[in-house]
This record gives structure tokens, C-alpha cells and sequence, in this order.
């Protein structure tokens, strides 16, 4: 395990709403993500992740471009797609923003984070079938890997669900020979095992119920790695959970909320859930609970105690939902890297 | 069912609902088996961390219990083994839940039931629908010894009477008050998007959201 810890953020992007509740631009909503990369790449933070989701109030559809231009912006802050969704997208490609914004950024901070996307708003998007689900997202993160593990500019791939790739350049390549490639996973213990025998990093968004319950699945992904013969600095768990940090915890109550509400109505729609309460937004504010809301001292002991049970070394929050206004989330990203990260290095050196 | 420690349950999926049943049922006593697609041996590890107790077994094993719940992918459900399902005690905890797992033809274009559908599927097993419209989270955390006034129900549909009281008593030794909602089709009361679906009722409350829901049941 891990003895240090790597303190970030995540964003899915998040448009702005006028008076009437009625949403802003969806470009100013990328402009303010940009702002707030380079806004955590000044205080210090040391990761952020961006997207992909692509609605009106989530707009941040294009991590890789996103984080090429914040590349640019910024000199020591890991940057990674939180996810981008592969199944519904071309491995060549994702490969070649990322390794191009690599490239930018001086090389060794861009990360790749694979995912299957929690909706599948991008099949219809671009024009994929559904009951391919499993055998295109195995397939493409196989084509992903592969040109990741190459050695050479040309690459030779061949599978069932495109024409094969023979001898190719792939360029650019990553500076360091390769980008970090993790897996993301809301929690099933079969992705957990798989990410484990693929040898790949783990990144599981907890989004609801007792994070520390993840326990037995980050222990399965280590086994899994172990007995597949995968040992190594590759083998890491990193944590997203939902969160925001103010001076008081009351006050990052209140200003998580009315996004929290917001974001549970639209979902709701989609889905069929009642109308949320406040009382179901409290009742997860508070340990051991998923939502990290809550002043310097109480984040950092959260993630703390965490640690304990998963034994992660990256945690990363998302508070930036519902028209959260971007002063409260560039106040939250200040008071995690100045306040939050140095209490985390204390209590974890304690131990 | 004179012992249910001699009571063996197959689990077919290893995600979060069938793990969650699974950790529940061997707390109850029960012996657990999972299955999935892939082979015994390569669930071997996962079942020993995350469901320790229960036994990774091959699909047509698992099929082969007292009691058989479905806990995969609904869009998933004609990968079922059909041959070894029939005769069997099914619970049917499966959801079409469009937004997240995407639009079926299957069940789009069919007025009927998903659990209706999967017995369609599945000639000669004895289905019933329930643990569908329990959270997973919830399942493990909600869970109180039978006579306390607060304890929260699950509802139940079928067409086999002894099927339905197998799974009553199986209900009740996870910790939850089993309502019976009638006839299989009746499981429309607590499909997604219901009252039912999206919230945590006693068996009292549950009684009267199935009344609420029956002539809605009796018109489709």
C-alpha cells in the first residue's frame, strides 16, 4: 500500500444557470473547467480529472482537448480523462490527444482513465450499437494498450470489431515511452479482478453508500494482480468521490446542495426517481458516508481513514454539479491543496 | 424446508447485486453458490474476497439449487441455460433500466412484464420476481429481525404457489417481511419507476401501494 497520497479533482464540467434556474452557455462551462485547472495547477493540487460526459449541464465531452489546452497552461499538475469512454470512441485517436497533450505538457503528468461511462448516452451519439457493449470495450482497450506498449511508432493490431492495423505509425509518441492507463470502475468485483489480471491501475468512483466497504474488491484487484504475476508501482487504487470543501462545513452543506438537488431532479427524470430530500443529501454528509462535504479538518481525516481500508494514493472529489457557483469550486480547490493535502500528509506520517 | 442451513443458493452473476445477495444469504445461514459466464476456477479468488463462505461454481451447478436467483444484466438473459433452469426455484432480480443499460428491443416492444418475458424464456422454471426493487447498498444495511415495526418489506409475484412460499421464507431469513403481490404480471407494482421501486416501505405500506397499483396490473 501506498504511504502517500495524491489529493485532486474531477469535473464532468458544469454549466452555469441564470436567474430563472435556466442554463448558461455550455462554452463558458468549459471556459470556467479550463480556469479551474489552471486556478488547481497554481495552489499546488496534485491531480485533475476531466469528463466525459455530454449533456447540457455536463458538457465536458472532450477530455483530451480540454486537457491539451491545459497543458499548456499549467507546469506540475497530473492531468487525466475521468473517463473517457472507449467503447464509443476510436483507441487511435484517444491515444493520439493524449500522447499529443504528453507532448505539450513536457511530458510524464497526462494520464489516460478508461471507463465504460455510466450512461450510454454515447452510443446514439456516435452511432454504435448497444448489444455490442462488452466485446467493444474489451476490444478497444485492447487496441489502446497495445499502441500504449509499443515500442515503435508502427503499430500491428488485429481483432473483431475493426479492420486490422497493420504496421502503422502511431505518433506521437508519449515522452517517457508511454502514458499511465487505468481502469475505471463504480465498484463490481468482476472489473475489479479483471483490472487486476490486466495489471492495470484501478480507479473506482464511490459516489454513494460506505466507501470503506470497497475494502474486499481493492483487496480482489491486488490477488487478482498478484496471481496474474503483475507486481509493481502499476498497482494502485485511486478514489473519486463526490465533495466539496468550504471554511466551515456548514457552509459546504449549503453550497453543494442546491446543486446536489438539481442534478437528483434531471436525473431523476431520466430514471424514474422521486423528487430528492434534504434529509437524503444529510444523511450521506457525514462518515462514513460517500460524500467528503465538510472543512479542511474533517476532508482530510475522512480521506485519512479511508486510506485506511483501501489503501489508495490518489483521491479526488467532485463538487462542481448543479450550477455550483465557480467561486465555491475555485475556493474548494485552494483549500484542498493548501489546507486538506498538508493535514493528509501529517495524519498519514502519524500513523 | 426443515433446516435452511441444508439449503443451498445459486447464484447466477457476480456484480453488485449478486454479491450483495450472496454476503446476505450466508449470513442467514444459508450455503451460497455463484456462477457467472466465465469458468469456476477464474471466480475462484473473487468469491473467496468478496463473498467469503460461498462456493464458485459453474452456471449448470448453480442452476442445480434449491433456489436460483438471477442477478445478471437483464439484456443478458438469453444467455441462461435454460435446459438446467427448468424445474427450478427462480428469483428473478433483474431490471430494464434503459437509461443505464440502453434500449432492448425485447422488452420494448413487449406490453408484458420483463419477469414474464424471462419465464417466457425459461419453460419450466418456477419464477418469481422479487429482490429487484431493493437497492444493493441497502440490501446488506436495511436488514431487521422479524417482528420489529419498522422492518422494511420486499414484494413478490408469481404463478407458483410453492415457489412463492419458499421465497417468503427466504425473504424473511435475510431480514425483510415478504409481501405477495400476486400473479407474476402483478410485478408490474414494483417494476422501475414505481412508488414501490424508488422507495423503502413496511409491509403495511407495501400492501397498500400493490392495492394502489392493481388496477393498473389488471389493465395492462
Amino acid at each position: 500500500m501506498e504511504n502517500t497520497l495524491q489529493i485532486g479533482a474531477y469535473s464532468f464540467g458544469d454549466t452555469q444557470l441564470g436567474p430563472d434556474d435556466s442554463p448558461r452557455s455550455t462554452a463558458e462551462a468549459i471556459k470556467n473547467l479550463f480556469d479551474a485547472i489552471v486556478h488547481a495547477d497554481r495552489v499546488g493540487l496534485d491531480y485533475f480529472g476531466v469528463g466525459e460526459h455530454h449533456t447540457v449541464s455536463m458538457p465536458a465531452s472532450s477530455p483530451g482537448a480540454l486537457i491539451a489546452a491545459a497543458a499548456a497552461a499549467t507546469t506540475q499538475i497530473t492531468l487525466g480523462s475521468a473517463a473517457s469512454i472507449i467503447s464509443t470512441d476510436d483507441p487511435v485517436r484517444v491515444f493520439q490527444q493524449f500522447a499529443t497533450a504528453d507532448a505539450i505538457s513536457g511530458g510524464g503528468r497526462i494520464e489516460i482513465t478508461a471507463g465504460r461511462g455510466s450512461s450510454v448516452e454515447t452510443f446514439p451519439l456516435f452511432g454504435h450499437d448497444l448489444n455490442d457493449y462488452d466485446e467493444l470495450y474489451a476490444q478497444k482497450l485492447d487496441l489502446l494498450l497495445t499502441l500504449n506498449n509499443s515500442s515503435t511508432e508502427h503499430v500491428t493490431w488485429s481483432g473483431r470489431t475493426r479492420s486490422p492495423i497493420g504496421d502503422l505509425a502511431v505518433v506521437p509518441r508519449p515522452v517517457t515511452g508511454s502514458l499511465p492507463i487505468w481502469i475505471a470502475t463504480g465498484g463490481s468485483a468482476p472489473s475489479s479482478a479483471r483490472a487486476g489480471r490486466l495489471g492495470l491501475p484501478l480507479s473506482y468512483g464511490i459516489i454513494g453508500g460506505q466507501p470503506h466497504r470497497f475494502a474486499p474488491l481493492a483487496n480482489l484487484y491486488r490477488q487478482s494482480a498478484a496471481q496474474a504475476g503483475h507486481t509493481g508501482e502499476n498497482i494502485k487504487v485511486s478514489v473519486a468521490t463526490l465533495g466539496l470543501v468550504a471554511p466551515t462545513k456548514q457552509e459546504a452543506i449549503d453550497r453543494m446542495y442546491p446543486g446536489w438537488v438539481r442534478l437528483n431532479v434531471e436525473m431523476g427524470r431520466l430514471r424514474g426517481w422521486p423528487a430528492p430530500e434534504r434529509r437524503d443529501f444529510l444523511a450521506q454528509v457525514d462518515a462514513p458516508s460517500a460524500y467528503f462535504v465538510g472543512d479542511p479538518d474533517e476532508v482530510a481525516q475522512r480521506i485519512v481513514d479511508l486510506h485506511g481500508h483501501l489503501g489508495h494514493m490518489r483521491h479526488f472529489l467532485q463538487g462542481d454539479f448543479g450550477g455550483l457557483p465557480q467561486e465555491h469550486l475555485l475556493e474548494s480547490l485552494s483549500l484542498l491543496a493548501t489546507e486538506v493535502k498538508p493535514r493528509v500528509e501529517r495524519l498519514l506520517a502519524a500513523k | 424446508m426443515s433446516n435452511h442451513h441444508d439449503t443451498s443458493i445459486g447464484i447466477l452473476g457476480a456484480g453488485r447485486v449478486g454479491t450483495a445477495l450472496a454476503r446476505q444469504a450466508l449470513k442467514a445461514g444459508y450455503r451460497v453458490r455463484i456462477a457467472t459466464s466465465q469458468p469456476a476456477a477464474d471466480n475462484a479468488l473473487l468469491v473467496d474476497i468478496v463473498t467469503p463462505g460461498a462456493v464458485a461454481v459453474e452456471s449448470s451447478v448453480a442452476a442445480a439449487s434449491d433456489l436460483v436467483v438471477l442477478a445478471i444484466p437483464l439484456h443478458k438473459y438469453r444467455t441462461l441455460n435454460t435446459h438446467a433452469l427448468a424445474g427450478r426455484i427462480v428469483i428473478d432480480a433483474m431490471n430494464y433500466w434503459a437509461p443505464v443499460d440502453g434500449v432492448f428491443d425485447d422488452f420494448e416492444s413487449d406490453p408484458r412484464t420483463t419477469s414474464e418475458v424471462v419465464e417466457d424464456f425459461l419453460p419450466g422454471a418456477r419464477v418469481v420476481k422479487s429482490l429487484n426493487h431493493i437497492g444493493y447498498h441497502e440490501l446488506e444495511e436495511d436488514d431487521k429481525a422479524a417482528g420489529m415495526p419498522t422492518r422494511r418489506a420486499l414484494a413478490l409475484a408469481g404463478d407458483d404457489a410453492a415457489a412463492k412460499a419458499f421465497v417468503t421464507n427466504f425473504i424473511d431469513r435475510l431480514g425483510y417481511d415478504a409481501v405477495d403481490a400476486g400473479p407474476l404480471a402483478a410485478g408490474r407494482a414494483f417494476q422501475p419507476a414505481t412508488e414501490i421501486f424508488t422507495g423503502s416501505h413496511t409491509a403495511n405500506q407495501l400492501r397498500a401501494l400493490i392495492e394502489k397499483a392493481r388496477p393498473l396490473a389488471d389493465a395492462a
